[in-house]
């Protein structure tokens, strides 16, 4: 069976995960409510997109 | 080969994709408003669009190109007479989508469709379905914090209970005598 003839070095490894690098999400901050949402996006907590209520949300709840 | 083909298929044949399309145009143009997900939205967007525009048209070579693609007299009757009028002065760009997130269970992004000039009525039908549930609640809890309005709740229940029975009764005798009849 085919197996590695040689261990590769620390740089070799570090060349190869050079490119597993994670990307931070896009954040921004709702107009209406303040919480944390994804641009372009609905805001989850409190059911507005660019002012205008999309999901009624019963605070109630 | 299907090279620099744009149309998304979603794993159906084309039977089952055109009903699909249809289903949601449909369903679209009946509640205003539909939920799916934001590819299924992207799609759906070009055929309604493209019943709006055969419902503007308003002819009735129009009308059965319409229900050729549609398939449902209820719908195209609400897009030729209801929707469709609305949107004299507007040029294309009849739908809106709005991102959700993603859906618990399988994260396919979601979205909702709906139409652009239906979107204040889906607002008022949200807010008529809020105001039947909110007045539920208090009668609920009302007799529980004040003693004189006990009074009343129990007026109501008889009647409501009353008003229950015989429908209920009618339907089980119509069905024992069909099923005595046979
Ligand atoms: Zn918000």
């Amino acid at each position: 069976m085919p197996n590695p003839k040689k261990r590769h070095s620390r740089c070799k490894r570090m060349q190869r995960r050079s490119h597993d690098a994670l990307t931070t999400p896009a954040v921004s901050t709702c107009p209406q409510c303040g919480e944390a949402k994804r641009p372009h996006y609905v805001c989850p907590s409190c059911g507005t997109y660019r002012g205008k209520t999309v999901i009624k949300k019963d605070e109630a709840l | 080969m299907r090279h620099n083909r744009d149309e998304k298929r979603f794993d159906r044949r084309p039977g089952h994709l055109k009903s699909m399309l249809s289903n949601m145009t449909n369903d679209l143009v009946i509640s205003g408003r539909i939920k799916t997900t934001i590819p299924k939205a992207k799609v759906l967007r070009r055929f309604a669009e493209r019943m709006i525009t055969l419902g503007k048209d308003g002819t009735l070579a129009a009308r059965r190109r319409a229900m050729a693609f549609m398939r449902s007299k209820e719908a195209v009757t609400k897009l030729f007479v209801e929707v469709a009028p609305q949107y004299k002065e507007r040029n294309g760009g009849y739908t809106r989508i709005l991102k959700l997130g993603v859906r618990p269970g399988d994260n396919a992004s979601m979205a909702f469709i709906e139409l652009v000039e239906g979107a204040a009525t889906v607002a008022q039908a949200a807010e008529k379905a809020k105001a039947k549930k909110a007045p539920a609640k208090p009668r609920a809890k009302a007799p529980a914090k004040k003693a004189a309005s006990t009074a009343p709740a129990r007026e109501k229940a008889p009647k409501a209970i009353a008003k229950k029975e015989p429908v209920e009764k009618k339907p089980r005798k119509t069905a024992t005598k069909a099923r005595s009849g046979t």
